[in-house]
């Protein structure tokens, strides 16, 4: 960061960057104060994608809602939906079946590697390193394809339900996700060598967009932003959720909290995803895969179509004012998703739809911090201290 | 919040002791939830509650900061004096068992004023100003109380329960420029 306020000449150019700039990936827009090329100020806006899923959550069922979950962080839309699901089912008071809870980890740490796969790209990309660009679609298109057979969709996903997800992993999944692990950390490896070491990344991302682990704090930054400052939290350890007691990994942390230890830690946290997913396979219990409580979940088709039992009970779920009711009460649940804390707050009146939901975008609070991070830089560091951020303007603007 | 939930003094966490020793008067309701506690305050004392979370107990991490329209939620009105919003606030500790805290705050229709916390948080900027977007609630002192998710000359607060799914601040209602054809 070198040249700050004192070169100030009193010329001053004001820079619109975004909506539509190609590095803002979506519709972020920052308003960028210069001199010369030192960042005076910067004021990021947000909005440009607000859709109302909050409005819309209070207008559609619990189950309904799933499907306006999956356009949030629309790079990992199964962390999504199994964050949102799992608020609904402490509401409920109900916990699902084991198998359930593994095949949930799975699918998120999946998506994790998927996220964290097109952050790199991306941010690789916006600083010139195209190559990297194209290893890491190859590896997440594997992954697309394994969540596509799974679920039946690449973005649109939906796959978790009240009370379990819509139906079981497909034959050939565990040798579909142990390929990929096993190959992964190889194509993972050709990255660090083109990045790691590389003198260009190394000086356009050291000490770039750095942030104190107080500040951080301060700003509400959560997941792989806030442990590059050094603060070792992750709520997969601090609250484990689904299972994730049962599973050995580690938490990697940063030090300088600049956009190179953000790399760092993201590279990392896919090696220790690979593991969980690794032990996830190999514990994966037997046994129902959704509660077979059919007061909160579909019945099977053929029930349905076979049975009255089995009619009557997917009448009940899909009609309105019928279906899933949790009691009246209030909860805050949160989930380490690939950005950070992404946590739901539901207020229920005891009907079958939300009275209130609020999430808790993790991009708002790394978007908000921006300024912080940018002022008294370079406009070219802009780019490179966004890419580390990874704000998806699906959960930003809601 | 309901009776039934409330805890005996002997078992209750040591934060929410130490919270009704100092805010006796001033605390509405306490209850335990997972993982924490919550408690609602009247306004008056928000900010220092919030303050003395932040500085004395290590509640140093603001996890949000919402607003919930009770107007068809006749349960909590009743129990509010007939306080339309409830400002809620929820923060964390990284310190401590009691990792979780909810602090809510009855607000009125009639004075939609409450303290800013963006003194104590840096984080609370946005939250405050989307609060105030899609609610109206008013954060006395924030730097730059304007809308952040709709348009500056957008009207009406798109949560609040009387505002309709469809109808209002469409798109068709905003004031466009007529291309040529």
């Amino acid at each position: 960061m070198q040249g700050g306020m004192e070169r100030t000449t009193g010329e001053k150019m004001v820079l619109n960057f975004g909506p539509q700039h190609p590095a803002t990936h979506g519709t972020l827009r920052i308003v960028l104060e210069l001199d010369g090329e030192t960042v005076l100020k910067a004021t990021p806006h947000a909005g440009y994608l607000h859709t109302g899923f909050e409005k819309l959550g209070e207008h559609l069922d619990y189950n309904q809602f799933i499907v306006v979950t999956d356009r949030m962080n629309y790079l990992s839309p199964l962390s999504n939906n199994f964050g949102y699901v799992l608020a609904v089912e402490q509401l409920l008071g109900i916990e699902v079946p084991e198998r359930c809870q593994y095949i949930r980890v799975l699918m998120a740490e999946l998506s994790r590697l998927a996220d964290h796969l097109l952050w790199l790209g991306t941010a690789a990309l916006d600083l010139g390193a195209f190559s990297v660009f194209l290893y890491s679609f190859r590896e997440r298109e594997k992954l697309y394809s394994i969540f596509e057979k799974t679920t039946g969709a690449r973005l649109t996903t939906s796959y978790t339900r009240v009370g379990g997800v819509f139906r079981d992993l497909y034959d050939g999944f565990d040798n579909d996700a142990r390929d990929f692990i096993t190959n992964f950390p190889k194509a993972l490896k050709e990255t660090h060598t083109l990045l790691t070491r590389n003198r260009i990344w190394m000086d356009r991302t050291k000490g770039v967009g750095a942030i104190s682990s107080d500040d951080a704090i301060n700003y509400g930054l959560t997941g792989p932003c806030l442990r590059a400052t050094g603060v070792a939290h992750d709520i997969r350890k601090a609250e484990p959720y689904s299972s994730y007691e049962k599973f050995d990994f580690d938490v990697p942390v940063g030090t300088n909290g600049d956009a190179y230890d953000r790399y760092l830690v993201r590279m990392e946290e896919m090696i220790q995803s690979c593991g969980i997913i690794r032990q996830a396979l190999d514990n994966l219990p037997d046994g129902p895969f959704s509660l077979e409580d059919n007061k909160v979940m579909m019945p099977h088709k053929s029930d349905a179509y076979g049975h009255i039992e089995g009619l009557i009970h997917h009448f009940k779920i899909v009609m309105d004012g019928h279906g899933v009711q949790p009691p009246k009460g209030e909860d805050y649940c949160a989930t380490e998703s690939p950005n950070g804390e992404l946590g739901f707050y539901i207020v229920s009146d005891g009907s079958g739809t939300g009275y209130r939901i609020r999430i808790r975008p993790p991009s708002f609070f790394h978007f908000q911090a921006l300024p912080h991070m940018l002022e008294g830089g370079m406009v070219s560091d802009t780019v490179a201290v966004l890419g580390s951020l990874n704000v998806i303007a699906g959960e930003l603007d809601r | 919040m309901n009776e039934e939930k409330e805890v005996s003094e002997e078992e209750q966490p040591l934060v929410l002791q130490k919270l009704q020793d100092k805010f006796a008067d001033a605390l509405l309701a306490s209850a335990e939830i997972r993982q924490g506690v919550a408690v609602v305050v009247n306004k008056e004392n928000i900010y220092a509650l919030l303050e003395y979370l932040k500085t004395d107990l290590a509640y140093s991490f603001l996890v949000d900061v919402t607003a919930v329209d009770n107007s068809k939620l006749e349960s909590e009105l009743i129990q509010y004096d007939y306080a339309r919003f409830m400002v809620v606030y929820h923060l964390y500790t990284y310190e401590g068992e009691t990792s979780r805290i909810r602090v809510k705050v009855p607000v009125h229709e009639k004075d939609l004023k409450i303290p800013s916390v963006t003194q104590l948080w840096k984080g609370a900027n946005w939250l405050e100003r989307e609060t105030y977007d899609m609610f109206g609630i008013e954060f006395e002192g924030h730097p730059n109380l304007s809308r952040i998710l709709t348009p500056d000359d957008f009207e009406g607060h798109p949560l609040r329960k009387d505002y309709p799914l469809r109808g209002r601040g469409e798109r068709e209602s905003f004031n466009f420029e007529k291309q040529n054809v």
